[in-house]
C-alpha cells in the first residue's frame, strides 16, 4: 500500500484511513521490541493487514569502523553486536581472523571456548524466555530467570572482570587463562540450574493461556525457513535439523556428546521449547568439557600473532620487539595480501558468521559480519499479516532480535 | 577436496567463459564471474539436484579501490548447500559507471533485505528488486558510507548538528 511508507511528514502515531483502517506506529522506543525495531502496522480493527519493519536506529556503522582499526582493537566492537551474548561474538571473529592467518589455537583454548561459549548460550536464551514471557503477561518467571543471569555475570565477572561485555577472546588465544576455583563455581551453579529449569517450566509450559497464546502462532514453513535464510532455533523449530556445531564441527564440539532439540511446527511454542532443551544440553556439553579440560597452555606461542607475557616484555629484548611489532600503528598482524575469508559459528541467535578482507596491513580492509537477527527480522511480516496485534508481540520476543546485531 | 570444488567444476562445465578468475583460499573456492552471466549461475547453482545450493548466506559487496583493482565494486555471494553441506562463494565485478546488478530475490527471499543494505550503504541498485530503498539510513540520505572515499569521521554532521536541527521539516 502507497500509504504505509516512512517518507510521510506526520509524525503522529497514529491515523485513519478513509475506509477505516488505522496505521499505527509501534517504536522505536516500546517495551515490547526488543531494542529499538519500529514497525507500522496497518490494522482492521485488531487484525493486522499490512506490516512494515524498519530498522537502522542502532546503526553505528561497525563495518566502516573495522576498517580503521586493527584486528585486535576490533575485538570489542564485536562484543557490542549480540550484547547478550557477548562471548560467541568474539570467539566466532577471534576464529575468523585465526582462519585468514591458518593457525589453530591449543587444545585447552578450544575446551574454554566451548565452555565460554555454551555459557553464553545459557545467558541468552535466559534473557529470551524471560523476555517472552514477560511480553505476554508471565511476570515471575522473568524475574526466576534474571536470577540465573545474575549467578552467570558473577561466573563471567570472576573469569574475565566483565560481567557484560567482555572482550576476552584474543587472537590465538585467550586473554588469560582460568581462574583458580572457576571450575567448582561452575560446577556448583550447573548442580542446581537444571531444578531451576523445571521450576520455570513448571509455570509456562502446560499453562492454558501461554499454549493459546503461543500455539498455532508465528508460524512458517521448512521451505520458507530455508529461503529466508533462518538458522538456529528459528530454522530447527520447523522441523529441519541443523546445527553447524554437528554438521561442521569447530573447536572440538565433535569430542562432546549432546543431542540437538529439533521442533515440528514452526511456531513460537516450539521455539520456547526448544530454547529450554538446548540450555539443557549446553549443561552437558560444559559438563563434559570441565571434566576433560587438557592441561598446557592457554595462548599460541607464536609472538607473530599473539603477545607474549608481560614479564617477558619487561625482560627480554625480543619479547620487547615483539610487542612493538603487534601494536603500533603500521605493523601488527601480516595476514596475506588480497585474501578473504568467511567463517561462521553456532551462535545462540542462529548462523554468525564473520567475512574479512584483508589487504595485508595489520587493519582489515573490510569486515562484514553477517548477522542472524537482520535475516530473522525480515519475517515478521510474513509471520503477523492476517494475524492479531497481541500475536506481533508474542512473534518479535520468539525470533530473538538484537538491535545490536540488526543494525550493527 | 576444498569446499566448492565440485560445483565449481559443474560451473566450468556449463559456463566456461564466464569465470573470470578462481581463488582457493583456507579450504575455500571464490570465483569471479561476468556480471551478465551472475543470475543464470545462481539459478543453476540452486536447482541442480547434485548441487542444490538452497541458501543464500551472505550477500555483500567490497569497495576495492584501495587494492587497485580493475574493477571498484565486487558483489560477493556466499552459498550453502544444506544438502551436500558444501559452499562456495561466487563475486562478480561491477564497474563505477554501472552500478546495477540482477536482483537474486527472485532464487531466495533473504536477498530481499541484504540486497537493500548494499543500496544503503555502496550505492549498486538491483534491477527487478520489489522494493529498492533505504534500510539503515533515513529516507533522503545523501551519501553512500561504506565506500572507500566516505570519510570516517563524516562530513561535519557532528559540527553543524544545531544548524541540522533547525533545517530539517517538522
Amino acid at each position: 500500500m502507497s500509504t504505509l511508507t516512512t517518507s510521510s511528514d506526520k509524525y503522529s502515531c497514529s491515523e485513519r484511513l478513509d475506509d477505516g483502517r488505522m496505521i499505527v506506529n509501534i517504536g522505536p522506543q516500546h517495551p515490547a521490541t526488543h531494542g529499538t525495531l519500529r514497525l507500522l502496522l496497518e490494522l482492521d480493527g485488531e487484525y493486522i493487514v499490512k506490516c512494515t519493519p524498519e530498522l537502522g536506529y542502532l546503526h553505528s556503522g561497525f563495518e566502516k569502523l573495522g576498517e580503521s582499526m586493527s584486528y585486535g582493537q576490533y575485538m570489542s566492537v564485536t562484543d557490542r553486536m549480540n550484547y547478550l551474548s557477548p562471548l560467541s561474538n568474539n570467539i566466532a571473529y577471534a576464529e575468523a581472523v585465526e582462519k585468514l592467518l591458518d593457525i589453530q589455537v591449543t587444545e585447552r583454548c578450544k575446551y574454554i571456548r566451548v565452555i565460554l561459549a555454551e555459557l553464553s548460550r545459557i545467558f541468552d536464551h535466559l534473557l529470551n524466555l524471560g523476555t517472552q514471557g514477560i511480553d505476554l503477561g508471565a511476570f515471575t518467571p522473568f524475574l526466576w530467570l534474571f536470577e540465573e543471569r545474575e549467578k552467570i555475570n558473577s561466573l563471567f565477572e570472576m573469569m574475565t572482570g566483565h560481567r557484560f561485555t567482555t572482550s576476552f577472546v584474543r587472537i590465538g588465544g585467550m586473554a588469560a587463562d582460568l581462574p583458580e576455583g572457576f571450575d567448582a563455581e561452575v560446577k556448583k551453579f550447573l548442580g542446581h540450574f537444571p531444578k531451576e529449569i523445571d521450576n520455570f517450566e513448571k509455570m509456562l509450559t502446560r499453562n492454558r493461556i501461554w499454549m493459546d497464546r503461543t500455539k498455532g502462532v508465528g508460524v512458517i514453513s521448512q521451505e520458507d525457513a530455508v529461503s529466508y535464510g533462518l538458522s538456529g532455533p528459528n530454522l530447527r523449530c520447523t522441523g529441519f535439523e541443523w546445527d553447524i556445531r554437528k554438521e561442521d564441527p569447530y573447536d572440538c564440539y565433535d569430542h562432546f556428546d549432546f543431542d540437538i532439540p529439533v521442533g515440528a511446527n514452526g511456531d513460537v511454542y516450539d521455539r520456547y521449547l526448544l530454547r529450554v532443551e538446548e540450555m539443557r544440553q549446553s549443561v552437558r556439553i560444559v559438563l563434559q568439557a570441565l571434566d576433560n579440560l587438557p592441561s598446557g597452555p592457554v595462548d599460541l606461542d607464536n609472538a607473530k600473532v599473539r603477545l607474549p607475557s608481560k614479564d617477558n616484555v619487561y625482560n627480554r629484548m625480543e619479547s620487547l620487539i615483539h610487542h612493538f611489532k603487534l601494536i603500533m600503528d603500521g605493523h601488527g598482524l601480516q595476514p596475506p595480501k588480497d585474501r578473504e575469508i568467511y567463517h561462521c559459528i553456532e551462535s545462540p541467535n542462529g548462523e554468525l558468521g564473520f567475512y574479512i578482507v584483508s589487504d595485508g596491513t595489520g587493519k582489515p580492509y573490510r569486515v562484514r559480519t553477517r548477522p542472524p537477527s537482520f535475516i530473522h527480522y525480515q519475517v515478521v511480516p510474513m509471520m503477523i499479516e492476517g494475524r492479531l496485534i497481541s500475536d506481533m508481540v508474542a512473534v518479535l520476543s520468539s525470533l530473538n532480535l538484537i538491535a545490536g546485531e540488526l543494525d550493527r | 577436496m576444498p569446499q566448492g570444488e565440485t560445483a565449481l567444476k559443474k560451473i566450468k562445465d556449463k559456463f566456461n567463459d564466464s569465470i573470470l578468475a578462481v581463488v582457493t583460499f583456507r579450504n575455500e573456492t571464490q570465483a569471479l564471474v561476468k556480471k551478465k552471466d551472475l543470475y543464470p549461475i545462481m539459478q543453476f547453482l540452486r536447482d541442480e539436484q547434485e548441487l542444490f545450493f538452497n541458501c543464500l548466506v551472505n550477500l555483500t559487496a567490497v569497495d576495492r579501490l584501495e587494492l587497485s583493482d580493475t574493477h571498484r565494486f565486487e558483489m560477493v555471494y556466499h552459498l550453502h548447500s544444506y544438502r551436500t553441506n558444501d559452499r562456495i562463494c561466487i563475486k562478480t565485478p561491477v564497474d563505477e559507471n554501472d552500478l546495477t546488478v540482477k536482483s537474486m530475490t527472485s532464487l531466495w527471499k533473504t536477498a530481499n533485505w541484504q540486497e537493500r543494505e548494499v543500496y544503503d550503504l555502496y550505492g549498486i541498485t538491483f534491477e527487478d528488486h520489489p522494493d529498492m530503498r533505504r534500510i539503515l539510513l533515513w529516507e533522503g540520505y545523501d551519501g553512500y558510507p561504506l565506500r572507500k572515499d566516505y570519510p570516517l569521521r563524516g562530513r561535519g554532521e557532528r559540527e553543524k548538528f544545531n544548524e541540522y536541527l533547525d533545517n530539517i521539516k517538522r
